[in-house]
């Protein structure tokens, strides 16, 4: 694979070696997934039913995904890597899409561990629900990735990414709880497909001008 | 005929806020040419230099540089590199994204030049201060780059690795542009061709 | 093209407000549903129209900023916010009182408008935070600009979402019929729209003078320094 895309797949998979290699990450966000659901357990009234527990999923996904971000681009800042590749001839674009489709996997993984979990301790899910997991998940990398990018351009990087962070994704919490529990799911899907349309190609495009001056 | 100049920096200015940090500099570059950049700290050299590849954009002024970023070469304070990657694997990852032909060689010819053949599949986590610099310089000249900008580059080197340095840019001289910021300007006197100086007048 | 000054849009915006009130406290008829409080309608549309309009300006000028390179982009960009956060708290607030005068509840989830103007608000807010958490220079007026960009793909976004949230997450027990509008009641919120939009360009112009005199002070006194 030759050119833009094999850039991109050569930063990802420097993303999962690294990953694999520290394993500070990936272990935490699963360990977190599994407290917080523990943790909605204990906080809904007993006789809640499943809807609100279908609500809470959405909001242990999105969580879980922060702490994953927030350490995004730690590696590129360690030792002043980011500024080899914006030095790079590559598209900045492609920096962008490397770190998101790695973003995406650890968040994949994660998921692999919290649906299961989630339907042990909670309840069963659908297909569509699994979709809508899916299609979430594409749209939290897509613009968290950005975004964890401008935290890690300011001085209050910890406290900031939430804040830019969560109203973003507030479409997405309720295109994936639609998704989950109306019964017309498919519009929910359809408007999740469009999230991530628009805004993957505003990040894709936006980039550029995030890490350059 | 004289050749198009390389670079050309004209009252260049840079503030950070309030804080104003290089003013009033210009400078013409000819292929070839060796720059060096002396000054007190804080007098701006290394904003200067990353003017010059365009991690930073002027205030005021213009600097421009008739190379496309894929034939410059930069090391700054930091190495740029990816500490939990090995150096085998730092270089092919940078080989890969400025195509490099044949980097595999490539790569191994400059460890090699730099000491650092043995220790390719170590981490940078595991390197020393010299070597991690060593290997940032490797970085840098990976793809032959006609603009090589160093910012102190011999302060993180060890004495050996400061020969090694020495040496390559004697032979770089003449043929790749230079510009290098260094708080011991009688190291290169011979291959410096202009210095520049920079702080309060 | 010279700019109108400043005092005298600031008398026309004053003036206008002032027909404003009268047309619509004089003339146009009272609500028979709601009585005196629709009158609030008057109000708190037109500043929310002007919030999305001060938020398409500095979505405007951010593109600007980044396709062009302008200086002034990024002053002009930030006091569009600036202003459309203002008018944007003011629609929430106006929105309240008026929820409370229909509906005789301070908050309700199933005003789309109203919850679409939280999300919003929350969004411009942290725009604040993130910029001045970054140094002044270039990296600052390219970030600020790109999530003022964010800002307006938000906007359709999230109401479509909270359109299609009010299926399932609270039942529509609050309906409000669009207020069919008869020509005294059009005269008069067209007046009243017209002074809140004059009266906010008043207010962006005022704090765009006043962010530039304060660049502008800054410079000289480098200058003297150096």
């Amino acid at each position: 694979m030759s050119g833009y895309l094999g850039d991109v797949a050569a930063l990802a998979r420097k993303d999962l070696r690294l990953e694999l290699r520290a394993r500070d990450t990936l272990p935490a966000m699963l360990l977190f997934v599994l407290a917080t659901l523990v943790v909605f357990h204990f906080a809904m009234p007993a006789d809640a039913g499943d809807d609100p527990a279908y609500g809470l999923l959405w909001v242990a996904l999105v969580f879980t995904s922060l702490l994953g971000l927030a350490r995004a681009w730690v590696p590129e800042r360690e030792a002043g890597a980011l500024d080899g590749l914006v030095l790079a001839p590559t598209d900045r674009s492609a920096i962008w899409l490397g770190k998101t489709i790695a973003s995406l996997a650890f968040l994949g993984a994660a998921e692999v561990v919290a649906i299961p979990a989630f339907v042990l301790f909670f309840a069963p899910l659908d297909a569509h629900a699994l979709a809508g997991v899916v299609l979430a998940s594409v749209g939290i990398c897509a613009v968290g990735s950005l975004v964890s990018a401008m935290a890690a351009a300011s001085r209050g990087r910890e406290v900031l990414l939430p804040l830019i962070f969560l109203p973003l994704v507030i479409p997405i919490v309720v295109g994936g709880v639609g998704a989950t529990i109306s019964e017309e799911p498919g519009k929910f899907l359809a408007f999740l497909g469009l999230y991530d349309a628009v805004f993957a190609i505003l990040s894709w495009a936006a980039f550029e001008y995030v890490v350059t001056e | 005929m004289a050749e198009a100049p390389i670079v050309t920096a004209r009252a260049v200015e840079r503030s950070y806020g309030a804080r104003r940090v290089l003013r009033g500099v210009s400078f013409d570059l000819a292929r070839g040419d060796a720059l060096l950049v002396t000054g007190a700290n804080g007098s701006g050299k290394t904003t200067l230099l990353r003017l010059l590849v365009g991690l930073a954009v002027p205030s005021r002024g213009t600097i421009d540089v008739a190379l496309h970023r894929s034939r410059l070469g930069f090391v700054g304070h930091e190495p740029l590199v990816y500490r939990e990657l090995t150096a085998l694997e730092n270089l092919d990852l940078y080989g890969r994204l400025y195509r490099v032909p044949e980097r595999r060689e490539r790569i191994g010819m400059l460890l090699e030049r730099f000491g650092l053949w043995d220790a390719r599949g170590e981490r940078v986590s595991a390197f020393s201060r010299g070597m991690t610099q060593r290997l940032g310089l490797c970085r840098a000249l990976l793809h032959e780059p006609e603009l090589l900008v160093l910012d102190e580059p011999h302060s993180a080197l060890d004495t050996q690795g400061a020969g090694l340095l020495d040496q390559e840019l004697e032979s770089l001289a003449g043929q790749s542009t230079l510009v290098v910021a260094t708080h011991e300007p009688e190291r290169l006197e011979r291959v410096a061709t202009a210095s520049l100086s920079l702080g309060t007048t | 093209m010279t700019k109108p000054s400043l005092t005298l849009l600031a008398s026309a915006a004053g003036a206008l407000a002032a027909l404003a009130v009268a047309l619509i406290f004089f003339v146009a008829p009272e609500d028979a549903d709601q009585g005196l409080s629709q009158k609030i309608f008057y109000v708190h549309v037109p500043i929310a129209l002007t919030a999305y309009a001060c938020f398409g300006l500095a979505a405007w000028k951010a593109f600007r900023l980044l396709t062009t390179r302008g200086e002034r982009y990024d002053l002009e960009s930030y006091s569009g916010v600036h202003q459309g956060t203002i008018f944007g708290a003011l629609t929430l607030v106006t929105g309240s009182i008026w929820a409370k005068a229909s509906w005789g509840v301070w908050w309700t989830w199933s005003s789309n408008q109203l919850v679409l103007f939280l999300v919003l608000f929350l969004f411009y807010c942290a725009y604040f935070m993130l910029r001045y958490s970054i140094e002044p220079g270039p990296r600052r007026e390219r970030i600020s600009a790109v999530y003022a960009l964010f800002g307006v793909a938000l906007v359709p976004v999230s109401f479509l979402a909270i359109r299609l949230a009010s299926d399932f997450i609270h039942p529509t027990v609050f309906t409000r019929d669009g207020p069919q509008m008869t020509g005294k009641m059009f005269t008069a919120f067209c007046v009243s729209w017209a002074a809140i939009t004059l009266l906010a360009y008043v207010m962006y112009r005022v704090e765009l003078a006043g962010k530039r005199t304060d660049a502008n002070l800054r410079e000289l006194r480098e200058a003297l320094v150096s």
